[in-house]
């Protein structure tokens, strides 16, 4: 095999979210020679997309807010299955992350009195999201953006990495190839930090990209690192329904923070049926007290419009099922009749403009048409709460690629900051480590080679199968058999699908050159996918209960032997194979904490 | 809304060694953008189109192109506005070196990034920043660029003027010196190196770039302009340039 490009680095970050951005601006500021390495160009990662917010407990809106009741409400979210310390570490520090941007140039929205200004989401007791309109995601992305840039850390663009290195059982590095040319990059470096986000391109309908294939989630099981957590796909409660073509695309939760309300065909608000018994005492029961609530938080409970992504989820699968949907098979988000259209387009401009723009609808004049799409994964590589550590000596996960914060659900504005608490995590416990690694790690030749070598294979097939028509199979089998509500036997028929697909993958063809080849990425693409969502099926059928975002239709209950587990997945010769391990207890002071109401 | 027709879109493929424009027909269903429209081509058609794309919606800037000769975002181009009975043409930006097809080498925005001097922060107070909400409007306005490079692909400065590419940032840059010289915590002053090496003076103010701006941001009457009032005052009057700071943050300016 030919030779290819080798950098060597202290640490190297694989991601250019916000999660990749944080870990390598700390890595640099400890001192260590740092490298990001990212699919998209810079500043395109899918932290760009984020509306909503940050989270974090401020209390410039609610001076009663504290990183106790953030706990709190993040744990009974994630249904009592997050690594607690986890939960905690988040709760505790995103309030410094959040306003440590500022002094990087960052300007939330304010209060009247000049301070962050935050807004309301799902299941956060008070209004904890700081936010810029609905463009969150793309002011923190420009802001980490620029201060990487201005740290001397190098950046390679439209890189992708196909296997993680390994020196006997420590890592060692990481091996790509630029998108533009085709050629191979070697890159050295004790230290690896994942940060490639999410698996959602698993799924037919979805917010998220075509970068979303899940290569952090495989790379880390291929090197031998665990996964916990992976049956717990979240279905956001709102994508766009109509027209086809933009079937999935994300309306943000703001809008229902911001007064909108779900209903049904006929005009029903139905949430108000679909509230269960865990959020019960929390929860507005009548119309009047849910719009009281907007203006008087002592007073009146939130309504059930803002229950959490879960719970929302399938309750609007179940309006429709039954027949209560709109035209075009989706429920009503009202914000029309319930705020004036200055303030909506205030508030909400990017949304106002989407729909206006990709669906010929005003939102300050009629309700949109919503449903489900797919748009995170709360699974992802088992790390140490303190150090973002894998399993694996070398390798450091953080963001949404890193499983455990959120347990069985997520909270709406929680991704962003876990973004910057565990990215910064990472950065620093990764140049620390790779600190006290003195001797250089060397990676075999051969597994260069042969990663190589594998990677070209496309090219040699004259015959074989069409990568996007795999992928569009995949993502069928996925999003009808491995969906928000499942069974044992649709899991199963996914699985032998899966197991076809595999093999189909196998004869995957390239045509044309290397350069620039989207036809060829895919291909490539398809390996880490096939991965994602065979573990992803493995993990929805070894938990027999319904709890969080996963919907057993044969075991519809919530099963107090399963909120002890974590099902976890390693691999066996190459092979995943699922597991369970404990969760760990939780301290009895925190046990009150959550408890309390 | 339904329906399906089948139109003809008429792609630049091609590298950096040259190419041309090849017809590809194809089915369009009702609602679709044009990038959905390259994206079929590229699943039943030709799987090696180079096509950038992140969001498909208009907020990660990656899928900016040449549509009919106007510069888009595909994602937000509906195929309805355009007419369907003439081939659609879908050219690369013409600023930036091809790459192949669709996709074309815009390190130039990043070079030219490099070199913007970073943020200098006054010193935070202990209970924090305060910043009223209408002294930041006017940075939120700049800071809502997605980086599509559009203004940059149109601006006549570069556009046919490889050579004035080093002394020249570009509207997209120079909203983001505004930025930070309108930004109520910032220190610097940047004016000097605007105009000795970041090419302000060039700019003639023909406001191509904010017309083909997808986000509506008024680069050149909220920018361009005040940043060339500033470098004007600075050359004669520090203390005119001062007030002016001060009294920009707390009114605005509209278009
Ligand atoms: C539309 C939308 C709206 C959202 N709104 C909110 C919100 O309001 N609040 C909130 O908290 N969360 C929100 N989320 C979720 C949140 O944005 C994401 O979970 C988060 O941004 C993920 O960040 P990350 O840093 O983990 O990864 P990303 O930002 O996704 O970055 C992943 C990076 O990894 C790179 N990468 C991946 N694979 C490879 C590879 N093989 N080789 C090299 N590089 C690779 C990619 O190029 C990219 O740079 C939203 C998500 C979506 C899709
Ligand atoms: S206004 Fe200035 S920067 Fe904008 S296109 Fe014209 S010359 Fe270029
Ligand atoms: S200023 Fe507007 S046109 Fe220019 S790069 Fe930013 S978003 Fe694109
Ligand atoms: S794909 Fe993101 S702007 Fe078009």
């Amino acid at each position: 095999m030919a030779d290819h490009e080798v950098h060597e680095f202290d640490v190297i970050v694989i991601g250019a979210g916000g999660a990749g951005l944080r870990a390598a601006i700390e890595a640099r500021a400890q001192g260590a020679k740092t490298a990001i390495v990212c699919k998209s160009l810079l500043g395109k990662a899918h932290t760009v997309m984020a509306e909503g917010g940050v989270a974090a407990a401020l209390g410039t809106v609610y001076p009663e807010d504290n990183w106790k009741v953030h706990f709190r409400d993040t744990m009974r979210g994630g249904k009592m299955l997050n690594n607690w310390r986890l939960a905690q570490i988040h709760a505790q520090e995103a309030p410094e992350r959040v306003l440590e941007l500022e002094e990087w140039g960052a300007l939330w929205d304010r209060t009247e009195d000049g301070r962050v200004l935050q807004r309301d989401f799902g299941g956060h007791r008070y209004a904890r999201l700081a936010h810029v309109g609905d463009r969150t995601g793309l002011e923190m992305i420009r802001i980490l953006q620029h201060k990487a840039v201005s740290m001397d850390i190098a950046v390679f663009m439209e890189c992708t990495i196909v296997r993680l290195l390994k020196d006997g059982d420590r890592i060692a590095g990481a091996f790509g190839y630029w998108r533009e040319s085709g050629k191979f990059v070697e890159f050295k470096a004790p230290a690896v930090v994942l940060a490639t986000g999410g698996i959602g391109k698993a799924y037919k309908i979805t917010s998220n990209s075509w970068e979303y294939t899940g290569d952090g989630h495989a790379l880390g099981l291929w090197a031998g690192a665990d996964l916990i957590d992976m049956e717990f796909v979240q279905f956001h409660p709102t994508g766009m329904v109509w027209p086809p073509s933009v079937m999935g695309i994300l309306v943000t939760e703001g809008v229902r923070g911001d007064g909108g309300i779900l209903r049904n065909e006929s005009g029903e608000r139905f949430m108000f049926r679909c509230i269960p018994e865990m959020f019960k005492a929390e929860t507005a029961d009548t119309e009047e007290e849910a719009d009281r609530w907007f203006t008087d938080r002592k007073g009146a409970r939130r309504p059930p419009d803002l229950l959490p992504r879960d719970e929302v989820a399938r309750a609007i699968v179940a309006e429709i099922k039954e027949g209560r949907g709109t035209p075009h098979g989706g429920v009503y988000l009202d914000i029309a009749s319930r705020r004036d259209p200055d303030y909506i387009t205030r508030r909400l401009p990017g949304m106002y403009h989407q729909f206006k723009e990709l669906a010929d609808v005003d939102i300050t004049k009629e309700p949109m048409e919503i449903g489900p799409t797919c748009h995170y994964v709360m699974g992802g590589l088992k790390v140490d709460a303190e150090t973002a550590a894998a399993t694996v000596p070398g390798l450091f996960a953080a963001g949404e690629v890193a499983g455990g914060m959120h347990g069985a659900n997520r909270l709406g504005g929680n991704s962003l900051s876990d973004l910057l608490v565990f990215g910064r995590r990472a950065g620093l416990h990764g140049a620390g480590y790779a600190r006290s690694i003195g001797a250089r790690l060397e990676a075999t030749s051969d597994q260069c080679e042969e990663i190589a070598r594998d990677a070209v294979r496309p090219f040699d097939r004259s015959e074989g199968e069409n990568p996007y028509g795999i992928q569009k199979e995949l993502q069928d089998t996925m999003q009808t058999l491995v969906g928000i509500i499942r069974t044992e036997e649709e899991l199963l028929k996914a699985l032998d699908r899966l197991g076809e697909l595999k093999e189909r993958a196998t004869h995957a063809v390239a045509e044309g050159n290397r350069l620039y080849n989207p036809g060829w990425h895919l291909a490539l693409d398809l390996k880490s996918l096939l991965t994602v969502s065979e573990v992803t099926a493995l993990a929805a059928l070894e938990r027999k209960e319904s709890r969080g975002a996963q919907t057993r239709d044969d075991y519809p209950k919530m099963d107090p032997e399963f909120g002890k587990v974590n099902v976890v997945i390693r691999t066996k010769d190459g092979e995943p194979y699922v597991d369970q391990a404990p969760l760990e207890p939780l301290p009895q002071d925190l046990r009150e904490l959550v408890e309390a109401t | 809304m339904a329906g399906t027709s089948t139109v003809t879109l008429r792609i630049w493929r091609g590298d950096a060694t040259g190419g041309g424009f090849e017809d590809h027909e194809v089915e369009v269903s009702s609602g679709e953008v044009v990038l959905d429209v390259l994206h079929r081509i590229q699943a039943t058609q030709a799987p090696d189109l180079a096509v950038r794309w992140n969001c498909k919606a208009g907020r990660c800037g990656s899928c900016s192109a040449e549509v009919n000769g106007m510069p888009r975002l595909t994602c937000m181009t509906r195929m309805n506005i355009l007419d369907q009975t003439e081939p659609i043409t879908v050219a690369p930006m013409r600023t930036f070196p091809i790459i192949k097809d669709l996709v074309t080498n815009v390190s130039f925005n990043y070079e030219m990034a490099k070199r913007v001097p970073a943020f200098q922060p006054k010193p935070k107070p202990p209970e924090g920043y305060r910043m009223a909400q209408q002294d930041i409007e006017r940075v939120q306005e700049f800071r809502k660029c997605i980086e599509c490079f559009l203004c940059q692909n149109v601006c006549h400065v570069i556009r046919d003027h490889e050579e004035n590419k080093p002394q020249f940032a570009g509207p997209r840059l120079f909203i983001r010196y505004a930025e930070l010289e309108m930004h109520p915590l910032d220190t610097g002053d940047r004016r000097e190196l605007l105009q000795a090496q970041m090419g302000l003076g060039l700019c003639n103010i023909t406001k191509c770039c904010s017309e083909v701006c997808p986000e509506e941001i008024h680069i050149t009457d909220n920018g361009i302009i005040p940043l060339k009032e500033r470098v004007v005052d600075r050359r004669y009057d520090p203390i005119a340039w001062l007030g002016r700071k001060i009294k920009m943050r707390r009114s605005g300016r509209a278009e």
